[in-house]
C-alpha cells in the first residue's frame, strides 16, 4: 500500500509533494504505484479539486474522504481555512480515519512552517527537516 | 548613566538578585503578547535578508547595530526600574544582566557558564529564546533544480545567520553605556542544529569616565 501526497497552495500551484510507504499490515515502507498510476498521479491528484471546488461551500467539513475515485485509487482531501489542499492519493482501504488523523497532524505541521518568518505563503517547501516530520507521521497512522 | 548611581554593595547573593528581578517582572514592567513580540522580530529579521538578498554576514552586522542601538538607550531604563547599585566586579555583573536583565526584558534567566581564569569571559546559556519561538532557517535543498541559477538563493542560514544577533548588540550597548567595554558574539544557537544557544561576552576594558570638554 503506498500514498502520494500533495499540498496545493491556494492559488492551486503545487507547493509541496511526497511519496508515502506504508509500514502497516506487513508493508516494507516503500512507495510502489504500478507505473501508468505513477505517472498520472500528479493528473489525478489535481482533477479532485474539481469535485472540490463545487462542494467545499456548501460543506462545514474540513476533511472530504473518498472525494474521487479512479480504477481503485482514491482520493483523500483536507481543506484548511486559508484554502490550502493536502490531498492524499492510494490504493489502500478502510484507512478514512487514520488519514484524517494523519492530516490534523499535517495541518500542525504545516502552520508552524508557516509562522517561520522564512517561508512565503504558497512558496513550495523545499525543506528536508519537514519532509522528515512527514515521513514520521506518516509512519505512525499510514 | 551608572555616574548618578550611588556605589554601594549590592548584598547578599544570587538569590537577592532573583528575588528583585522576580519582583520587577510581576510588577513593574509593561508586557506584551509574546507572539506579537516574536512574530514582530522575525518579520524584521526575514525583510532585512530579502532587502541584503541573503547575505547573513551583512545582516548580522545589521541586526547587531540595531541592538547597539537598542542597548544605548535601554540602559537608562534598566538602571532607573531596577535601582541597581554599581557592580564590584565582572561576575556581578554577569549575575545582573542574567537574573535581573534578562528577566526584566525578556523572562528568561540565562545560564552563566565558562568563566575564563582570568574572569574576563563568561557564557551566557539560553534554555529557550523568545525571539525564535516559531523560526526554523531555510534548509532549502535543490535536488533537480541544480541548475537552475535561481535555486538555493537563501543561501547557507544555517552556517552564516545568527538569528537572534540582535540580543549581542543589546548587551554590548548596555555595557557600554555602563563603561564596560565588551566583545559580544554568538558561539551556538539551536536553530543552526547545535544543542544550545550560547552567547559569550568578553571584557575589553573598564572604560574610565571622560569629563566632557570645558566641564573642570
Amino acid at each position: 500500500m503506498s500514498y502520494y501526497l500533495t499540498i496545493i497552495g491556494s492559488n492551486n500551484a503545487p507547493v509541496y509533494e511526497l511519496d508515502i510507504g506504508s509500514y502497516k499490515q506487513n508493508s516494507n515502507g516503500i512507495f510502489k504505484f504500478p507505473d501508468n498510476i505513477n505517472n498520472l498521479k500528479q493528473f489525478i491528484a489535481n482533477s479532485s479539486l474539481d469535485i472540490l471546488e463545487n462542494i467545499q461551500f456548501n460543506s462545514q467539513q474540513h476533511y472530504f474522504n473518498n472525494i474521487d475515485s479512479f480504477y481503485g485509487y482514491s482520493t483523500f482531501i483536507f481543506l484548511t481555512q486559508s484554502n490550502i489542499k493536502y490531498i492524499i492519493l492510494t490504493n489502500s482501504k478502510n484507512l478514512d480515519e487514520s488519514i484524517r488523523q494523519f492530516f490534523i497532524e499535517l495541518n500542525e505541521l504545516y502552520l508552524k512552517k508557516l509562522l517561520s518568518p522564512f517561508y512565503d505563503y504558497n512558496s513550495p517547501i523545499n525543506s528536508k527537516f519537514f519532509t522528515t516530520r512527514v515521513k514520521n507521521i506518516a509512519k505512525k497512522y499510514l | 548613566m551608572s555616574k548618578s548611581v550611588k556605589s554601594t554593595k549590592v548584598k547578599g547573593g544570587d538569590k537577592r538578585l532573583e528575588q528583585i528581578g522576580d519582583d520587577i517582572w510581576k510588577n513593574r514592567t509593561t508586557k506584551i503578547n509574546n507572539e506579537l513580540f516574536t512574530m514582530t522580530y522575525g518579520s524584521i529579521v526575514g525583510q532585512i535578508c530579502r532587502e541584503e538578498n541573503y547575505n547573513y554576514n551583512k545582516v548580522n552586522e545589521i541586526l547587531f547595530n540595531m541592538g547597539y542601538n537598542i542597548g544605548n538607550r535601554l540602559i537608562e531604563e534598566f538602571l532607573s526600574i531596577s535601582l541597581i547599585e554599581r557592580c564590584n566586579n565582572f561576575k556581578e555583573t554577569a549575575e545582573v544582566i542574567s537574573k535581573i536583565g534578562f528577566r526584566m526584558f525578556l523572562n528568561i534567566s540565562p545560564i552563566i557558564s565558562n568563566w575564563s581564569i582570568d574572569e574576563q569571559t563568561f557564557q551566557l546559556t539560553f534554555e529557550e529564546n523568545p525571539l525564535a519561538e516559531f523560526v526554523e532557517l531555510p534548509d532549502e535543498y535543490d535536488e533537480e533544480e541544480e541548475n537552475n541559477s535561481s535555486s538555493n538563493i537563501k543561501g547557507n542560514a544555517r552556517g552564516e545567520l545568527w538569528y537572534s544577533n540582535i540580543l549581542c548588540g543589546v548587551l554590548k550597548g548596555c555595557l557600554e553605556m555602563v563603561q564596560l567595554e565588551c566583545e559580544v558574539w554568538f558561539v551556538s544557537d539551536v536553530l543552526r542544529g547545535d544543542d544550545n544557544t550560547s552567547i559569550k561576552v568578553k571584557l575589553i576594558s573598564i572604560l574610565r569616565d571622560e569629563i566632557p570638554v570645558g566641564d573642570d
